[in-house]
């Protein structure tokens, strides 16, 4: 056979084999997951595309959070764009401002029957829905930040590791016998802005930007450098500079620290619940997250985590595709096994009722305090989570600024005014750009 | 008499350099153009709508405090990778210039670093100096010394520049030892015949000599600090800690792709476009009258 005519044969064997693909609608989903996530979200496109015959959803991933909005926004420029974007919780005002941009998830599942929005748990669902109700994005994954405790740190220092450590002042304490036993890392954190401001202020029902957190209107400003916020930060710079905090870095550096059993304590979302559990040789506890004693904390916690949203200038026909993924993904057995493999929270009711009934809060302590912390109490207005635009540069400028406490560099008064300041100087681009 | 070329009308000649012509209106006066354009304008992210805000997002910018550090940042930043890739590069062409055994070896472990891209090499680096659990700072550890470049300003620079630096020192070597291999045996032989030191010699025959060469390695050096130190920058400290190791490009890419301002993010461009152009002017104008060729 001449190289010409196996050439030609190729050609129709991928023609054909091209071809069957393209008869079925396929739906585009991008998202930011890697490693043993990107695995299991894998596991569920599989699971969807085997389960009929009509659609196939294909998945890319478009690198960290803040890249996949990226991408997503460029693509949408370039008139690209995919059907689903994943995006992360502070993108979430971005997305809502862009009207033309996204088709609500209420309006795509409108007609498809058997959606219910009201399956999702009040705190997740409210992050991803406007004031009257509607639902924009579906809740994907969530997280909430809680307290990781290395056990046998604890004995090493001479501490009872069953000790209370429900309020800062607890911390402290153990903190200070740490430090004087000679162990290098009492605390350390991720995501510092998210557990120690924006958590922190829905924790103890204090207001972290006007307008209900931006809920209310695009209006809002930043009020993050109150006494609590302050007196907080001021502690946690003293333990900087004491040597009881390591500061690591701004994402999850700190987990390396943790998982490598050298801190003690390590402030982190319960979604780190499926590294620590592999690499940790070491006893471990989750615990809530602390608060301080005479404030009106605890309240709840607020979420981590992305939503997917729809965008806009898709065919009806991969429409009705990306509603039958939206009624899978929202199906309790996949729900219940996402929440049981990753540590994020079960965001709907009969997950978490599936998990307790499977007996998985028993045989894994602890990976049942994200979610009571986040559902104890009746969301305020201070803690249905945070709308607010440009929120990914106003979060790097809150970590400057902290990490100028660290360093003591600038008092956490300074530093708080300071990053109201610059905060709101671009909420205000952000109004004058969304008009 | 003199020679005199030329052509009748103007198509041959257009036709000539449109290749080049081309590629510039494409590459450079079409972009160009549009982030002059758009720096006048405050969009949306997702370009629904734009407002026509004239020279507002350029007042923004110098009302910001560390946009003009970013400014000081770029020109340390800069001026130490350009210094030190081109002295250490001098350095080690004068030395492997005057080995004969081995020297094949010296020059590809030298030349080596340069096939790293610049991410990877950041991603080295950092690895090395990763706080605690990096080879080199957990050796600084055992000295008693706590490297922590994600929260100290002067060691976040200072990781940054080398390793912007250990990438460039390759390219800055192998010009000067293609430069210095150029460089007649005969006048040095003779000068050593007259009595003059190494670094006599050095400093009134080589280095004269070399000046086309580190005139264009100037150029080429502080272009590379300015535009390809990115990746180093956004792998290692990420511009932080607070905005320490933040350069005007990479306050370009955080403030249009991470803040999704493409308005300041062009008006920053603009300013940018003028830097790099005024400093060429300035080097062409000021400095290339030193050099001999």
């Amino acid at each position: 056979m001449s190289i010409r005519k196996i050439f030609l044969k190729a050609c129709i064997f991928l023609m054909l084999s091209t071809s069957a693909v393209f008869a079925k609608t396929q739906i585009e989903w991008w998202h930011a997951f890697g490693g043993r996530l990107g695995e299991l979200l894998d596991e569920q496109v599989q699971k969807f595309n085997a389960s009929q015959g009509n659609y196939e959803v294909v998945h890319t991933r478009k690198g960290n959070y803040s890249e996949t909005l990226n991408a997503g926004i460029a693509a949408f420029r370039a008139k690209q764009q995919p059907h689903i974007l994943m995006v992360f919780e502070v993108g979430t005002a971005t997305m809502m401002a862009a009207k033309g941009a996204i088709k609500p998830v209420y309006e795509v599942m409108a007609g498809s029957g058997g959606f219910n929005p009201d399956a999702y748990i009040p705190p997740v669902k409210g992050y991803y829905t406007t004031t009257d109700g509607k639902m924009l994005s579906l809740p994907y994954n969530s997280s909430t930040p809680v307290l990781w405790v290395n056990r046998d740190l604890m004995k090493k220092a001479g501490l009872d590791p069953n000790m209370s450590l429900s309020t800062w002042s607890d911390v402290g304490k153990a903190l200070d016998k740490a430090k004087s036993s000679g162990i290098s890392c009492g605390l350390t954190t991720a995501w510092q802005s998210w557990i120690h401001l924006e958590n922190f202020s829905a924790y103890h029902n204090v207001p972290f930007a006007s307008k209900s957190n931006g809920f209310a209107g695009l209006d809002t400003s930043l009020q993050f450098n109150s006494g609590l916020h302050v007196k907080h930060l001021d502690m946690m710079g003293k333990w900087a500079k004491d040597g009881k905090f390591f500061y690591a870095g701004r994402r999850n550096e700190g987990g390396a620290n943790f998982r490598a059993g050298e801190c003690m304590f390590f402030t982190e979302s319960s979604a780190g619940y499926a590294g620590i559990k592999k690499e940790a040789q070491f006893d471990f506890e989750i615990r809530p997250l602390p608060y301080h004693a005479g404030t009106k904390a605890p309240q709840n916690t607020i979420i981590g985590g992305s939503s997917l949203w729809v965008m806009s200038g898709h065919s009806a026909d991969e429409y009705k595709g990306v509603a039958a993924f939206i009624n899978f993904l929202s199906g309790t057995d996949i729900q219940a096994k996402w929440h049981q493999d990753t540590g994020y929270l079960p965001i709907t009711i009969a997950a978490s009722e599936k998990t307790a009934a499977d007996g998985f809060y028993n045989a894994n302590p602890g990976t049942d305090i994200a979610g009571k912390q986040m559902m104890g109490k009746a969301p305020t207005e201070n803690s249905k989570g945070l709308r607010l635009g440009s929120f990914d540069q106003i979060r790097g400028i809150i970590d400057e600024e902290l990490e100028s406490i660290w360093t003591g560099k600038k008092t956490a008064q300074v530093a708080m005014d300071s990053a109201v300041k610059r905060g709101d100087a671009l909420l205000r681009r952000f109004e004058k750009a969304n008009k | 008499m003199e020679k005199k070329v030329f052509f009748r009308g103007w198509f041959l000649p257009i036709l000539l350099i449109l290749p080049q012509l081309i590629i510039s209106i494409i590459f450079f006066f079409y972009p160009a153009g549009q982030a002059i354009s758009n720096s006048l304008y405050l969009p949306d992210p997702f370009g629904l709508s734009s407002e026509f805000v004239g020279l507002e997002n350029f007042i923004f910018l110098f009302n910001d405090s560390y946009y003009l550090s970013s400014f000081v940042t770029t020109i340390f930043f800069s001026t130490s990778v350009s210094v030190l890739s081109m002295g250490l590069g001098l350095y080690f062409a004068l030395l492997a210039d005057r080995i004969f055994k081995g020297a094949g070896v010296y020059k590809t472990l030298l030349i080596w670093p340069y096939a790293v891209a610049p991410a990877v090499a950041g991603v080295l680096w950092m690895f090395l100096f990763s706080s605690r659990i990096g080879l080199v700072s957990w050796y600084l550890g055992l000295l008693g010394y706590d490297w922590n470049h994600a929260l100290n300003s002067n060691e976040a620079m200072g990781l940054v520049v080398l390793a912007s630096t250990w990438g460039r020192i390759s390219y800055n070597f192998l010009f000067f030892l293609a430069g210095l291999q150029a460089i007649p045996k005969s006048i040095i032989e003779a000068a050593a015949i007259d009595g003059a030191s190494f670094w006599k010699r050095f400093r009134t025959i080589v280095f004269p000599l070399l000046s086309p060469i580190t005139f264009f390695l100037l150029v080429v050096n502080i272009v590379y600090a300015f535009f390809e130190t990115f990746g180093v920058i956004h792998t290692i400290t990420s511009g932080g800690p607070e905005q320490a190791t933040t350069t005007l490009v990479y306050k370009v890419y955080s403030d249009g792709f991470v803040g999704q301002d493409l308005g300041s993010s062009a008006a920053q461009s603009v300013i940018l476009l003028v830097v790099v152009g005024l400093l060429t002017v300035i080097q062409f104008k000021y400095i290339e009258r030193k050099v001999h060729y």
